[in-house]
C-alpha cells in the first residue's frame, strides 16, 4: 500500500467522537455477558509496575499475582503479560517460565524518549536479550509535534528492527498530542512503520487513556485493516481503574472492530489497580456478595 | 394480526454483507430489560374534558396494542361530534373565565409544575411510551421525556415575559386551540403543542394519535394533579374522524397539526375561508449530504442517527444520503459494518437500538415501499441481525442504485430505509437535495466551515444541521418549507403562532 502523506490530516469531529462514546457507554452489560466480559478483561491485562523504586521482590510478587490472580478461584484466567522496566525483565521471565504469560518491557528511554536513537535502540536490544516477549516503545512526541513525521516513522522502524521477534507496542502518549487528528495521524504512522500494537499512554502523563482517544485509534486500526488486511492490536493504558470502565472499553472494541479483536492477541489493558476491581466484580457475580477489599492481594 | 413467515422475511435480493468484520460471534449482550412493573395501565381510558374523566357519548372504545408483541394494552374512548363539542365548550368557558383572569406569572407557575411532575415521573412515562409506540427505551428515556419536560420549562419562562418577546406589540392569546398530534413522538409532540399554547394564555383541545394515546392520557392525570383550572387542557381520543370534527368545529380559533402532508392538505382545504389560524408540521424527505472532506467515521454515525432514530418514524429524518463520489464506496462499506452492530428488538431492552414499527399499517406501508424500490431496480442491503417473531419489526435497510426519478427517493417512507445517491459537485448535491416537494430538514457534512454556510444557505429546508443530525432544543424554531408545513414551532417563533400581535 502507499504510505499516507502525513502532512495532511484525516478529519476527526471531536464532538461526534465523544457523542459516539457516550452512546456506547449506554450499553447495559448484565448477567452472563458481564461475567464473560470480566474474565475476558482479566485475560487481556498487562499487569504493570513502572516505578523507580521497583525491586525484584515486587516484580516477583506481581508474577505470582499474574499466574494466580485469586487463589480461591483457581479456574479464573491468568493475565496476558507482566509489564516492567528492562532491568526487571530477567526476574519476571524467570518467574513466569512455563506459565504462558508474556513479559513486556518498556524501552526506548521510557517514558520521555528523550535520548539519542542509538541509546533507545540499545535499550530495546537489552530488553529483548533479557527475554522480553513484547516491547513497549515511546514515540518522539517533540519531533511529531514539530512536524518531523519522517523522523518519527524511521525511529519506529528502527526500533521494530531491534525488536527482532518481540512484539512491538508503540506508545503514542496521546495526552501530549492534544488533538484527535494528531492521535489519528500518530496511529497511522505507527502502524505503517511496523508497530504490532498501538498504545495510548505511558501512564506518566495526565490524561492517560480515554475512551474517545481509544475510539479514534480503533477506527484507525479498522481503516488500516480495510486497506491491508493486517490486524493491529490496541492497548489503552493508564487511568483505567474500575471493572465498569473495562467493560466500556470492551464495548468500544466489540462495536468498532468486532469479535476478532476480543482476545489478548489484539487487545490489552495496561493497568495496575484494575485487576483487583475486576476480580472483586467476578467474585460478586459468582457469590452474589461483595467481598472486603482485604480479601484481594495488593501487589 | 400475527405475522406470517413470508411477510416477516421478505425475499428481497440477496444481501451481500461485504464485510470482513464479525460483530456477532463472541460476547453477545444478555437481555437488559427495563422493568415495567411500576407502571399502571388501566383497562380503559375515558375522555378528559373540563377537568374530569368522562365516558364518550356514544359509548364506543377502541383497542390499543403494543406493536412489539401485538398484545392489547388498553382501550381508549372514541370521541364523536358531541364530545368534541363539549370539549370545545369547556375550553371556551375556561378561556373566558378563570384562565384569562389569573396572572401571567401564575400561568407560568402551572407550566413549571407540569414540567417538574413530568421529570418526577420520567421513568414511568418513558416505559409507557416504549410499550405503546414501540420506540426503544434508550430513546424514550434519553430523548422524548427529557425534551418534553424541557419544552414545558422553556415556555413556562416565557409566560410572564410575552411583552418583551415582541417589542412594540401587544400580544393577546388566540382563544381555543385545536391540536392534533402524530404517533411518532406522542408525548414530545404533546409538549410542543400544549406548552406554548398555555404560556400564551390559550386553552386547548388536544387529540393524540389513535395508536399512541397512552402517554397523553397519563398527562391528563398530571394536569388534574397539578390543579390546572378545569377546561384549560382537554384531551380527547379517537381516529381521523375525531380529528376532522376538531378541525371543522366553529368555535375553535386555531388549529395546530403535525402529521402527514396528505392530511395537512385536507386540513388546509377545510380551513380555507374560515378565520382560523393554523400551523402545520408535515412530512419530509431530508437530504444528508456528505462531502469528501468530511470526518467519515463520524458521518457514518450521523447517518445512523439520521435515519434509524425512532425506526425512521421521524418527519425530519435524513432519509436520502447524498455522498460525494470519491468516498462513496468507503462510506457505504463503513455504513454496512456499522449497521451490523445495530440491535433490533424488544423496545424495553436498554440495549435495543431499533424497536418496533409503530403499527401494522405502517409496517405494510414500509414493506410496500421496499417492494416498489426493488421493482424500480434498487439494490437492497439489510443487516443480518435477528428480529423477534412476534410484533412488527423491519431490519435497517439501504437502497443503492437509485435515482431522483424513483418513488423511494421522492416519497416519504417513514421507516428505517435509507436511499443512497452520489454526486460530484456541490451544485449537483444542492440540486438533488432541493428536488422534492418537501423541505423540512437536511444535513451537511464537511470539515470546511465555509462550505457549511455556502451549501446550507442554498438548501430549501427549514432546518439544516451541520456535522450532526436530529438535534432538538426548545429554544430552536422548527418547521418546513414547501409541502413540509406552514409556521414554526419552538423558540420565540413558536410563541407567535399562539398570539395575536396587535
Amino acid at each position: 500500500m502507499n504510505l499516507t502523506d502525513f502532512t495532511t490530516s484525516v478529519p476527526i469531529d471531536h464532538v461526534a467522537v465523544e457523542e459516539r462514546v457516550s452512546r456506547l457507554n449506554k450499553r447495559s452489560i448484565k448477567k452472563g455477558s458481564k461475567v464473560q466480559a470480566l474474565k475476558l478483561a482479566l485475560s487481556m491485562m498487562d499487569l504493570t509496575t513502572l516505578e523507580g523504586k521497583d525491586s525484584p521482590g515486587k516484580v516477583i510478587q506481581l508474577c505470582q499475582k499474574a499466574k494466580k490472580p485469586y487463589a480461591a478461584m483457581p479456574d479464573i484466567p491468568t493475565v496476558a503479560a507482566v509489564c516492567v522496566y528492562p532491568n526487571m525483565v530477567k526476574v519476571a521471565k524467570d518467574h513466569l517460565k512455563g506459565s504462558g504469560i508474556h513479559v513486556a518491557s518498556v524501552a526506548t528511554a521510557f517514558p520521555s524518549g528523550m535520548a539519542p536513537l542509538s541509546v533507545r535502540i540499545d535499550d530495546t536490544k537489552f530488553a529483548v536479550e533479557q527475554g522480553a516477549d513484547e516491547v513497549d516503545m515511546v514515540i518522539s512526541r517533540g519531533a511529531f509535534l514539530a512536524g518531523e513525521f519522517n523522523l518519527v516513522f524511521d525511529e519506529i522502524a528502527a526500533i521494530k528492527e531491534a525488536c527482532g521477534k518481540a512484539h512491538l507496542k508503540v506508545i503514542l502518549e496521546t495526552g501530549e498530542l492534544h488533538t484527535y487528528e494528531n492521535v489519528r495521524k500518530a496511529s497511522d504512522l505507527a502502524m505503517q512503520a511496523g508497530g504490532d500494537f498501538i498504545k495510548t499512554s505511558t501512564g506518566k502523563i495526565s490524561p492517560a487513556a480515554t475512551q474517545p482517544v481509544t475510539l479514534v485509534m480503533l477506527e484507525a486500526i479498522r481503516d488500516y485493516y480495510y486497506k491491508t488486511g493486517k490486524k493491529i492490536g490496541m492497548k489503552p493504558a493508564g487511568g483505567i481503574r474500575t471493572a465498569k470502565q473495562a467493560l466500556q472499553y470492551l464495548v468500544l472494541v466489540k462495536e468498532t472492530l468486532g469479535a476478532e479483536w476480543l482476545n489478548n492477541e489484539l487487545f490489552r489493558f495496561g493497568a495496575s489497580s484494575l485487576a483487583n476491581d475486576v476480580l472483586m466484580q467476578i467474585v460478586k457475580q459468582e457469590t452474589g456478595q461483595y467481598q472486603s477489599p482485604d480479601y484481594f492481594s495488593i501487589d | 394480526m400475527s405475522q406470517t413467515a413470508d411477510t416477516k422475511e421478505k425475499p428481497y435480493k440477496p444481501t451481500s454483507p461485504n464485510s470482513k468484520l464479525d460483530f456477532a460471534s463472541i460476547w453477545e449482550y444478555d437481555p437488559a430489560p427495563e422493568s415495567s412493573d411500576h407502571v399502571e395501565i388501566k383497562d380503559k381510558y375515558e375522555l378528559f374534558i373540563n377537568g374530569k374523566f368522562v365516558k364518550p357519548s356514544k359509548g364506543r372504545y377502541f383497542k390499543s396494542t403494543n406493536p412489539a408483541t401485538n398484545k392489547v394494552l388498553t382501550e381508549f374512548a372514541e370521541a364523536t361530534q358531541k364530545d368534541v363539542d363539549s370539549a370545545v365548550k369547556a375550553a371556551r368557558k375556561a378561556f373566558e373565565g378563570e384562565w384569562s383572569s389569573i396572572s401571567a406569572k401564575s400561568r407560568g407557575k402551572y407550566l413549571f409544575r407540569l414540567a417538574r411532575m413530568l421529570q418526577e415521573r420520567a421513568r414511568e412515562f418513558a416505559v409507557l411510551e416504549s410499550m405503546d409506540g414501540g420506540k426503544p427505551i434508550r430513546e424514550s428515556r434519553d430523548v422524548d421525556v427529557p425534551l418534553a419536560a424541557a419544552h414545558f420549562f422553556y415556555y413556562a419562562g416565557w409566560a410572564d415575559k410575552l411583552d418583551y418577546a415582541f417589542p412594540g406589540k401587544t400580544p393577546e392569546p388566540l382563544g381555543v386551540c385545536g391540536q392534533i398530534i402524530p404517533w411518532n413522538f406522542p408525548l414530545l409532540m404533546l409538549a410542543w403543542k400544549i406548552a406554548p399554547a398555555l404560556a400564551c394564555g390559550n386553552t386547548v383541545v388536544l387529540k393524540p394519535a389513535e395508536t399512541t394515546s397512552l402517554t397523553a392520557m397519563k398527562f391528563a392525570e398530571l394536569v388534574k394533579d397539578a390543579g390546572l383550572p378545569d377546561g384549560v387542557v382537554n384531551i380527547i381520543t379517537g381516529a381521523g374522524q375525531t380529528g376532522a370534527e376538531i378541525v371543522n368545529h366553529k368555535d375553535i380559533d386555531k388549529i395546530a397539526f403535525t402529521g402527514s402532508t396528505g392530511v395537512g392538505k385536507l386540513i388546509q382545504r377545510s380551513l380555507a375561508g374560515t378565520d382560523k389560524k393554523f400551523t402545520l408540521e408535515l412530512g419530509g424527505k431530508g437530504a444528508f449530504i456528505v462531502f469528501e472532506d468530511a470526518a467519515i467515521d463520524q458521518a457514518v454515525e450521523g447517518v445512523i442517527n439520521a435515519i434509524f432514530f425512532n425506526q425512521g418514524h421521524v418527519c425530519c429524518a435524513g432519509s436520502r444520503l447524498l455522498v460525494q463520489e470519491g468516498i462513496a464506496d468507503l462510506l457505504i462499506r463503513k455504513l454496512k459494518d456499522r449497521m451490523e452492530s445495530l440491535i433490533v428488538g424488544d423496545p424495553l431492552d436498554k440495549n435495543t437500538d431499533i424497536g418496533a414499527i409503530n403499527s401494522e399499517q405502517q409496517y405494510e406501508t414500509i414493506n410496500k415501499y421496499l417492494e416498489i424500490g426493488v421493482e424500480e431496480g434498487a439494490d437492497v442491503f439489510q443487516c443480518k441481525c435477528s428480529i423477534p417473531d412476534a410484533g412488527y419489526f423491519i431490519r435497517p435497510t439501504l437502497l443503492t442504485n437509485v435515482s431522483q426519478a424513483n418513488t423511494v427517493v421522492q416519497e416519504e417512507i417513514f421507516g428505517p430505509v435509507l436511499t443512497i445517491q452520489t454526486f460530484r459537485t456541490a451544485d449537483e448535491a444542492i440540486e438533488k437535495a432541493n428536488n422534492t416537494p418537501f423541505g423540512l430538514a437536511g444535513g451537511v457534512w464537511t470539515d470546511k466551515g465555509s462550505k457549511i454556510f455556502k451549501v446550507g444557505s442554498e438548501l430549501r429546508s427549514g432546518v439544516v444541521w451541520a456535522n450532526t443530525y436530529n438535534k432538538f432544543d426548545p429554544t430552536s424554531p422548527f418547521g418546513g418549507y414547501k409541502e413540509s408545513g406552514v409556521g414554526r414551532e419552538g423558540g420565540l417563533h413558536g410563541l407567535s403562532a399562539y398570539l395575536k400581535l396587535n
